[in-house]
């Protein structure tokens, strides 16, 4: 009984953990339609700036939570203004564009921190379930990656930037006659997105330590992600998730981490055969 | 004046062809020069990628090496110069180095490969090229090869006291973790090897790829199975966050680790002491060491490097000690030819280095060294029990170069 709950636990630890990873690029891909290469390296910038943060003196919580996204936030606005923007509506150049820079973020973060595995220790302790013992960590990052999306939601449901967004990725030419600088929308979302990579890399940084490369773990697992979960950026990514973290953790379990991430991607497969639209194409479609 | 300009472009390229041709032969003539007025040696090292921790400190060995022994005079009066290959990690980049040092560079040996599945894309072109070469990690076991020397410790001499040592101190249970290639494979066989031996049992045993860095799943399979203690063969840096989630679910307080690469790169400076304190290690070499040699050595050395190097570790004093051993050769055969420095290295020598006497088997091509058992407390090691020259009993029971010398083989041993 301790170990089915030890394991559940850990399930959703995965599934808050994929959610967490892909949440970025489903704003960027999924609502501007740009197939942002460079996510990984995100996600890889998030993890420096908390690991720099933290080793400067500030506190983790502050370290992983706010400086990771708001460093990597106003790198996403720069970027978008230098290079995204423009490249829209051209993805095949956008994809280069996005993958050059990936190549350039590594390059950089190899030569101001050294090609080396940096760290530092997860924070919080450890819980005592039954025989079992977890890391405490994992269970923040579950109800770090639960206020995440309820916050998202809520700013795309309920504010007026989040109104001006989802009419902007809709029609932009229509939102502009009515008084919407379509531009600037761009740029904030772009930098919102970057600014969740971020935060996921800040989060995940104490669990799997940092090297310049890093990205190139997170960014097909992320992709997998987004197009599995289908046009609903939220439900589709939660859902994908779900189904992706599911089954990677129950196959590691009972084989080991190498066939987990077999299933993992056959699972992907044999969902993008049935559904090519991903889940929320064929379920949920009214879902945000 | 049409002329006048197509004589002096005509001059011109007369002289100009007339000085590439000097510069050409003055280069031949420095080359010549070169290679009679030093011995080359060549180290081939991951010193960026992910084995860059390793690799690093195994290159300062080297070069203090090869500095020391041109200051003491150089090998048959000659200096020798060190050409150096960063291999970044890159399975590719070892063969095309590997061709570069023999054919262009004409080394006299290369020293390097950290992984063994470098070690076995090397091992090849050397021995075709016929440059000799010098294998300085610890590894499985197995390679029988005159043309390689392995100075590294094999698991006859480390697993047979490091997983008793462990058994006695900390119960019968064993539960194997280790990387998912040839040395950790191997490395988990003859783990289980002594397990049993010594009546005990391998509650569980997991493989993992070298970028895997999620152990959630396999902490809490782990906390199933209950084991006495772990037995951890993680490489690389990946692997590392290993430790980092094993402290993190508070398990570093319940269960003790042994681990056979720890420290290999460093690793206790990276993580914190809550993380890395107790674990059990088993090596050739500690700065710990109390002899003469090695004292003076740490003292040469951190007058090199500085006081606040980090530490010398296992694979950078076997590739400093190689240095000498290779140097020992040289001497004796009077040349830096590859038979008769093979042939010098197979007459048994014997050489007081910094971690003990160190020889080399002529049957095997492995050493003959002392092994000891050291526990980590907030980052530093602090030795336990130390074994007398332990012979590389793995090796010799496949492998016979005095019989057969032109074995090529690399042994993977029944265990």
């Amino acid at each position: 009984m301790d170990l089915l709950v030890v394991l559940s636990f850990e399930a959703l630890k995965a599934v808050a953990s994929l959610a967490l990873i892909s949440v970025g690029l489903a704003i960027i891909f999924g609502m501007m339609r740009v197939i942002n290469l460079a996510h990984g390296e995100f996600l890889m910038l998030g993890g420096y700036a908390a690991i720099v943060a933290t080793k400067a003196g500030i506190n983790i919580w502050v370290a992983t939570l706010l400086v990771s996204p708001l460093v990597v936030g106003v790198i996403g606005m720069v970027i978008e203004r230098t290079i995204i923007r423009f490249l829209y509506g051209r993805p095949r150049d956008t994809m280069l564009a996005t993958w050059g820079l990936s190549l350039l973020l590594v390059g950089l973060a190899t030569t101001i921190f050294g090609n080396t595995t940096e760290g530092i220790s997860a924070p919080a302790g450890s819980l005592q379930i039954g025989d079992y013992r977890i890391a405490a960590y994992s269970l923040i990052i579950i109800v770090i990656a639960v206020v995440v999306f309820a916050a998202i939601w809520a700013v795309f449901r309920f504010t007026r930037y989040g109104l001006i967004a989802r009419s902007t990725m809709q029609n932009a030419d229509m939102a502009a006659a009515l008084g919407v600088n379509p531009s600037r929308v761009y740029a904030v979302t772009f930098g919102v997105g970057a600014g969740l990579a971020g935060l996921a890399g800040g989060v995940m940084a104490p669990i799997t330590g940092i090297v310049p490369t890093i990205g190139a773990a997170y960014v097909a697992k992320a992709f997998i992600t987004v197009i599995g979960g289908g046009p609903a950026i939220l439900a589709g990514t939660v859902s994908a998730s779900v189904m992706f973290g599911a089954i990677d953790q129950i196959i590691t379990y009972l084989s080991t981490p190498v066939i987990g991430e077999v299933a993992l991607l056959a699972a992907a497969v044999v969902l993008l055969r049935f559904m090519p639209q991903g889940i929320t194409g064929r379920f949920f479609r009214r879902a945000a | 004046m049409i002329m006048n300009s197509h004589l002096n472009r005509r001059t011109l390229l007369k002289t100009g062809a007339g000085a590439a041709a000097g510069l050409g032969l003055a280069s031949i003539g420095g080359r010549a020069f070169a290679q009679e007025d030093t011995i080359r040696i060549a180290s081939l090292l991951d010193l960026s990628g992910g084995l860059d921790a390793a690799g690093k400190p195994m290159q300062d060995a080297i070069t203090f090496a090869v500095e020391e022994i041109n200051q003491a005079g150089g090998l048959l009066g000659k200096q020798i110069s060190l050409v150096t290959y960063d291999t970044q990690t890159d399975m590719r980049l070892y063969p095309q180095y590997s061709q570069q040092a023999a054919l262009k560079d004409k080394v006299s040996a290369v020293f390097g490969g950290i992984t063994s599945a470098s070690r076995e894309v090397m091992r090849p072109v050397l021995r075709r090229l016929n440059t000799l070469y010098f294998y300085n990690t610890q590894y499985e076991g197995g390679v029988c090869d005159r043309n390689i020397f392995c100075t590294g410790i094999t698991p006859a001499q480390k697993q047979s006291k490091h997983v008793p040592y462990a058994m006695n101190k900390w119960g019968k249970k064993i539960y194997t973790l280790a990387a998912d290639y040839n040395y950790g494979q191997i490395t988990a066989a003859w783990t289980r090897k002594y397990c049993t031996e010594n009546g005990g049992q391998i509650v569980g045993e997991d493989f993992f790829p070298l970028d895997v860095t999620n152990f959630g799943s396999t902490i809490q399979k782990i906390q199933e199975a209950k084991p006495d203690f772990l037995y951890l063969v993680l490489v690389g840096g990946a692997h590392q966050s290993f430790y980092r989630q094993w402290a993190a679910a508070g398990m570093n307080k319940q269960i003790p680790m042994a681990s056979t690469t720890m420290t290999i790169g460093g690793e206790q400076m990276v993580l914190s002491p809550e993380e890395t304190n107790g674990i059990l290690l088993c090596f050739n070499y500690f700065e710990a060491l109390e002899t003469p040699a090695n004292k003076a050595f740490l003292e040469r050395f951190h007058k090199r490097f500085g006081a606040d190097y980090p530490y010398v570790t296992e694979l950078a004093m076997a590739t400093y000690q190689s240095v000498y051993l290779w140097a020992e050769g040289v001497k004796r055969a009077g040349t830096a030819e590859r038979m008769p420095v093979i042939e010098a290295l197979e007459s048994g020598i014997s050489l007081d280095l910094p971690s003990g006497k160190f020889s080399i088997d002529p049957q095997t091509h492995h050493c003959v060294m002392d092994i000891n058992i050291g526990q980590i407390q907030d980052r530093k090691i602090n030795i336990l029990e130390s074994y007398s020259q332990q012979q590389p009993l793995d090796t010799s029971g496949v492998c016979d170069l005095k019989k057969n010398p032109d074995d090529n083989s690399m042994y993977v041993i029944k265990v």
